[in-house]
C-alpha cells in the first residue's frame, strides 16, 4: 500500500547486509529441495531400492567369503559404511542432469537473473543435494539396523555422519554441475554419468579395502575423494571401528576438495544460459 | 551514464544501449543496436526468428556477455555493475521458469530470498503479489497443476517481486489462449498506468504490439531496421498499412541458419508452448 512501492524506483534500501543475505540465498535454493521432496516423497522410496539391494543381496553373499574386512568386523557392518556413502554418492553424481533439465526449462535463467552472487547459488545447489544425501542416510540406517550391522547410535557420531554426507554430497553433485556445464546436453551426461560412477565406487574402499587391492589400483584409489568420505563414515557410523586415515584428515580432504569444486563451478555456472 | 552515480536516470530514459554487438565466431548476432527506452514505455521488439530479439534480452539481462558497445539500465552498465542491474529488473523468459514441483507460495519465496527481500516483509509481499495476479486461492497448489495462463501470471509475478525499474517479458503470450493472452495484457498494461514500470516486449502476435506497445524497434538480421510507434512505422508503408505489412516490407524473413530458428531451439519453443498451453 506505500507509496514507495509503487514507483519504478529501485528500493536498495530493504535490502538486507550481505552476508546474511549470501547464507539466506545458499539457503533459499536448499530449502526449494526439501519442499520438492516434501510435495513428492515417492522418489525417496525409489531411492532407497539400490542400497537394499546392495545390502541384502551383495552383502549376505560376500559375507560368506571370510577375511575381506579388516579387523575382524563382519562384513556387513563393512559394507554398511560404503553403501551409504555410495547412495549419496549416485543421488549426487546426476545432479548435473537437474542443472541442465532446468536450463531447458528456463528455472535456470530465472537464478541467474537474480543478484545471488553465482557462488551463492551452486553453493545452495550442493546444499540440496547434502538434503537428498541425508533422505539416504536415513533408509541405509534403517536398514542397517534392521539388518544388526553394530551401528553407533551415539549423537555424537550421527551429528558426525550427518556433516560428512553433506560435505561428500556438496562434492559430488559440484563435479557433476561442472561435467553438466561442460557437455551441456542430457543425452551426453547420461552416458559421461555412467563412466564416471563406476570407477569412483569401484577404485575406493566402500565395498573391499584398499589392502585387497594392486599397488595401481590403490594408488587411484588414494587420490579419491570417496575414500575419505567413506573411512571417516566408517568410523562415525560403526560402533568399534576407528578411522584409518583421521577423522581430521579425512573431512579436510573433502572439504577442501569441495571449495575447489564450488570455485570452478561458479566460473562456469552462468556460461549454460549463453 | 558513469557521472549518473546511483540509479538516477536521464531524461527519463532507463534503458540505454549503445552500438551493442554479440558476435558468434564471424556472425553477429546483434549488430550495432543502439536503442533508447524511457520510463513507463511498454516497448515492443519485432523481427523474424533469428533476428537477435532474444541475444539483445539476453544481453540486456546480463545473461550474456556482449562482444562490443554499451548498455545501461537505470543508470547501471551490464558489464560493468551486473550484480546492480539485476537489482534493477525483472525478466520472464520465454522458457518455463516457474517451478512446477513447487507450489505458487513456494516459488515467490524462493525470489523472495534470492532477491535479499527481509524476512519480515515476505509473507505480506508475497501474498499481495498473488493476490495482484489472481492466483490466491491456488496459492498452496504445485504450480505443475496450473494453466498455461495462471504459470504466466506467477512468473510475472515471481518476477516483480523485487519492484524491479525494468520487465522483460519474452513472447509473454506464445501458447496461451485468447482469454489468457487478455489477461496478461490487461496485467501489463496496469504496470504501466499504475506503477509507470517500464517494460520490454517481444511477440510474434504483432496485433498485440501493435495494440499495446508505446514504442517498437523491428529487428532484422541483429540491425534496427525502424523505430517508432505503431502509427508511425505504419505510416511509413502506406494509408491502411497493418504493421504485418511493415513487418513483410522491412524485414527479410528467411533464418534457415540462425540460432533462433534451429532445431533446438525449435524444440525447446514447443516445449515452452505445450507445457503453458
Amino acid at each position: 500500500m506505500a507509496q514507495s512501492d509503487v514507483t519504478g524506483r529501485p528500493n536498495a534500501d530493504t535490502v538486507e547486509a550481505s552476508t546474511d543475505n549470501y547464507l539466506t540465498q545458499v539457503f533459499a535454493v536448499a530449502a526449494a529441495e526439501v519442499q520438492k521432496l516434501y510435495h513428492d516423497p515417492i522418489e525417496l522410496l525409489t531411492r532407497a531400492v539400490q542400497p537394499v539391494l546392495w545390502l541384502m543381496l551383495f552383502g549376505e553373499v560376500m559375507a560368506r567369503v571370510r577375511g575381506v574386512a579388516p579387523g575382524g568386523i563382519p562384513y556387513l557392518d563393512f559394507l554398511a559404511a560404503g553403501i551409504l556413502a555410495q547412495s549419496a554418492l549416485f543421488v549426487a553424481i546426476f545432479y548435473g542432469i537437474s542443472a541442465i533439465w532446468e536450463r531447458d526449462l528456463g528455472i535456470l535463467q530465472r537464478y541467474l537473473v537474480s543478484p545471488a552472487p553465482r557462488s551463492a547459488l551452486v553453493a545452495g545447489k550442493a546444499m540440496s543435494a547434502g538434503v537428498r544425501g541425508l533422505s539416504q542416510t536415513f533408509i541405509v540406517y534403517l536398514l542397517a539396523l534392521l539388518l544388526g550391522v553394530g551401528v553407533s547410535l551415539d549423537p555424537f557420531h550421527i551429528s558426525g555422519v550427518v556433516a560428512v554426507i553433506i560435505l561428500g554430497s556438496a562434492l559430488f553433485s559440484t563435479l557433476s554441475l561442472i561435467i553438466a556445464c561442460i557437455v551441456k546436453t542430457r543425452e551426453r551426461f547420461m552416458g559421461i554419468g555412467q563412466v564416471i560412477t563406476m570407477p569412483i565406487f569401484f577404485a575406493s574402499n566402500a565395498i573391499y579395502p584398499l589392502s585387497l587391492m594392486p599397488n595401481w589400483l590403490r594408488g587411484v584409489s588414494h587420490i579419491n575423494p570417496l575414500t575419505y568420505e567413506v573411512d571417516a563414515l566408517r568410523a562415525l557410523m560403526l560402533a568399534n571401528v576407528e578411522s584409518e586415515y583421521g577423522l581430521i584428515f579425512d573431512t579436510s580432504v573433502l572439504a577442501g576438495v569441495t571449495i575447489l569444486l564450488v570455485a570452478i563451478a561458479s566460473k562456469m555456472y552462468a556460461r549454460m544460459a549463453y | 551514464m558513469s557521472e549518473q552515480g546511483q540509479s538516477t536516470v536521464r531524461d527519463g530514459v532507463v534503458v540505454e544501449t549503445k552500438a551493442l554487438t554479440r558476435k558468434f565466431g564471424n556472425f553477429a548476432a546483434v549488430d550495432d543496436v543502439s536503442l533508447r527506452v524511457k520510463q513507463g514505455e511498454i516497448f515492443g521488439l519485432i523481427g523474424p526468428n533469428g533476428a537477435g530479439k532474444s541475444t539483445l534480452i539476453k544481453m540486456l539481462t546480463t545473461l550474456l556477455p556482449s562482444t562490443s558497445g554499451s548498455a545501461t539500465i537505470a543508470g547501471f552498465d551490464v558489464i560493468l555493475q551486473p550484480a546492480e542491474v539485476r537489482r534493477h529488473i525483472g525478466y520472464v523468459p520465454q522458457l518455463l521458469s516457474a517451478d512446477g514441483s513447487l507450489t505458487g507460495f513456494e516459488n515467490l519465496l524462493l525470489s523472495a530470498r534470492l532477491y535479499g527481500i527481509p524476512r519480515r516483509e515476505r509473507r505480506e509481499r508475497i501474498e499481495r503479489a498473488l493476490a495482484r495476479m489472481g492466483l490466491a486461492e491456488v496459492a498452496h497448489h504445485l504450480a505443475g497443476q496450473y494453466s498455461g495462463g495462471m504459470l504466466r501470471r506467477l512468473e510475472i509475478a515471481q518476477s516483480l517481486l523485487h519492484r524491479p525499474a525494468v520487465l522483460f517479458l519474452d513472447e509473454p503470450t506464445v501458447g496461451l489462449d485468447p482469454a489468457a493472452r487478455e489477461t496478461v495484457w490487461q496485467r501489463v498494461l496496469e504496470l504501466r498506468d499504475r506503477f509507470r514500470r517500464t517494460m520490454i516486449v517481444t511477440s510474434h502476435h504483432l496485433e498485440e504490439i501493435n495494440e499495446f506497445c508505446d514504442r517498437i524497434a523491428m529487428i532484422d538480421r541483429g540491425r534496427i531496421a525502424a523505430t517508432g510507434t505503431p502509427v508511425e512505422l505504419k505510416s511509413r508503408v502506406g494509408p491502411d498499412a497493418t504493421l504485418d505489412d511493415v513487418f513483410m516490407r522491412l524485414t527479410t524473413a528467411t533464418s534457415e541458419t540462425e540460432a533462433e530458428g534451429s532445431y533446438g531451439a525449435v524444440r525447446r519453443n514447443r516445449q515452452a508452448e505445450r507445457r503453458h498451453g
